[in-house]
């Protein structure tokens, strides 16, 4: 075995034995990155010195010398942060992100930013400004986004984990398409201090790894209160409970909730046959499984479609070429200036976001749009509840498709938009979800299994998860690259 | 659901992105498509419902009102596209 190989786990154990070295490890990875990114195009910049310069800052940290990729939408101070758009091409931001922080202050070192679709808005990671990440396991193929960088990195082996971010799925269905582990934790269980914001009362941040476990052993160090984010929740919900305690424990008795919704015409068949499959397997697990209805799903991309690109058109106001970021050259006064700068630095569909969320808002349409959205999310947000009274986690499949041909859905946005269908509404009630591999399609495409909790249940997420994970053998199988 | 070309100019000025006459009709037919989905929520009675703006319920939350660090000036202003000493430099804003 390969030392990049590694898993999170196994490299923490290799090193406690001195087995391995922190340079060996990084230095591994490092070749790992030279040899194959040209290929898969998932980094955006890569941090050799800075990473040779974190080792060693911490010996002791319960991720020690461990190197992990970050999506390059979170705040690495004197790092190059893009958010893969023109607009933040040469920020270098003067902070540090709080759940990046964290990592550094465990011992690990920061290998390199992740490429995305810009500001995080896709599906497909085809929006980065800069270039499109290919799928590892058929390089003709889409990753997934936002996080793609981040899935495609931790399945072809370039770093040992990777953090990313989820505002409709975009951990979860690249990790699908990718073939590795993808958490979005409860809204409020990481900062999101430093990450730039989409739509902040969706985005949450949360790991992308090869294994269950690994999941854990990322969240453990991330997770937490935070005073400089006051959206995230108070310690004693936020904290740390050590996520690593519930894995390994049987799911006897498990109630596995099966949402009757979300098995429905444009689910592909062999995805569902595979994700059928998936959930039988949790059965012979010892689970009991029960019907649910959670009756709004069918409502939860269009109430997306409204709150996300209205909280975007606000958030992305900020950028007006005066305190960072791109300016346009040639404006005759400010608000030319203004109106250049945006329009050269914002690619096509974070145009569409802005002016989708601007008409949103606009006097006139308030109650039309963004007030009855904002109603339909509580009826969301209730049939989970409900739902939550009868199970302990809903499985489902994490997309209705594997992963699709670059191009295939640039033209349609409604097409791209459909792709989060199963993943959207947890963003909106606010629910942790994890996707986790389940099998491959006949053309030898990833399919992934969702499992989502109740709020702050991530541990008995991540037991199920962990359960389906150990029984089966798709973790361990690798792209051909 | 349509969007007119004026309006796709309306939006755009709002936004403040200026966009050339083949985006106006490309993001106005777009839009429209998008809208159009979006208008089955009006299938839903929602009378009475309350909105949900925040996944959690977190009421006001206070913190100590204490003098703390903050950037230097010179960290603020790195990223800046024009500086003059300790200002944003932009074009003339009045004739």
């Amino acid at each position: 075995m390969q030392l990049y190989e590694l898993t999170i786990k196994q490299a923490i154990e290799l090193l406690k034995k001195g087995e391995t070295s922190p340079k060996e490890l990084l230095e591994a990875l490092l070749s790992r990155i030279e040899a194959i990114d040209s290929k898969v195009k998932a980094f955006v910049t890569v941090t050799a010195d800075e990473a040779r310069a974190q080792l060693g800052n911490k010996t002791d940290g319960a991720l020690s010398g461990i190197p992990l990729g970050i999506k390059d939408n979170m705040c690495t101070k004197g790092v190059r942060t893009t958010c893969s758009s023109r607009m933040l091409e040469n920020f270098v931001p003067p902070y540090e992100s709080t759940a990046t922080q964290k990592l550094w202050d465990a011992g690990a070192v920061l290998l390199g930013k992740l490429n995305m679709d810009e500001f995080a808005m896709g599906s497909s990671t085809e929006h980065s400004a800069f270039f499109r990440t290919c799928n590892p396991w058929d390089l003709k193929r889409v990753t997934g986004g936002s996080s793609g960088g981040s899935a495609a990195a931790v399945a072809s082996d370039m770093c040992l984990g990777a953090l990313g971010s989820d505002t409709g799925g975009s951990i979860r269905q690249p990790a699908a398409f990718c073939s590795v582990v993808g958490l979005k934790p409860t809204y409020g269980r990481v900062s999101r201090f430093g990450l730039v914001a989409f739509a902040s009362s969706l985005d949450q941040i949360g790991p992308i790894t090869k294994t269950v476990e690994d999941s854990a052993i990322l969240l453990n160090a991330i997770c937490g209160h935070d005073p400089q984010d006051s959206t995230s929740a108070p310690e004693d919900m936020a904290g740390t409970p050590d996520f690593t305690k519930q894995i390994g424990r049987d799911i006897k008795g498990l109630r596995v909730g099966v949402p009757k919704e979300y098995f429905i015409e444009g689910l592909d068949a062999e995805v569902e046959k595979i994700n059928r499959d998936a959930i039988k397997q949790l059965e012979a697990l010892g689970a009991e499984l029960v019907e649910v209805s959670l009756p709004h799903t069918d409502y939860a991309v269009p109430v997306y479609y409204i709150i996300a690109p209205s909280e975007a058109s606000s958030n992305l106001a900020r950028y007006d070429g005066v305190k960072y970021g791109f300016r346009a050259e040639g404006a005759s006064d400010l608000m030319d200036m203004y109106m250049k700068s945006r329009s050269e630095g914002f690619g096509a569909e974070v145009k569409r976001r802005i002016m989708l969320g601007t008409y949103a808002l606009s006097s006139g349409y308030y109650d039309a749009y963004y007030l009855k959205a904002q109603q339909v999310r509580t009826l969301i947000k209730k049939d989970f509840h409900d739902a939550f009274k009868h199970v302990d986690v809903i499985a489902s499949p994490t997309t209705p498709e594997a992963a699709f041909l670059a191009g295939e859905k640039t033209s349609d946005p409604i097409k791209m938009y459909l792709s989060d269908i199963f993943t959207i509404s947890a963003n909106l009630a606010g629910n942790p979800g994890i996707s986790l591999p389940c099998g491959f399609t006949k053309n030898g495409l990833p399919v992934g299994l969702q499992l989502i909790g109740k709020h702050f249940d991530e541990a008995t997420v991540l037991k199920a998860a962990h359960a389906y994970e150990q029984s089966t053998d798709w973790h361990t199988r690798k792209p051909a690259l | 659901m349509s969007i007119s070309s004026s309006d796709v100019s309306h939006i755009a000025r709002l936004a403040r992105l200026s966009i050339t006459d083949k985006e106006r009709d490309l993001f106005g037919s777009q839009l429209s498509d998008i809208l159009t989905h979006i208008k089955k929520l009006e299938q839903l009675d929602t009378s009475g419902v309350e909105p949900t703006s925040h996944a959690l319920l977190l009421e006001n939350v206070d913190r100590a009102d204490v003098v703390k660090g903050s950037l230097s000036e010179d960290e603020v202003l790195a990223n800046a596209p024009d500086r003059h000493e300790g200002f944003y430099r932009v074009p003339k804003i009045i004739e």
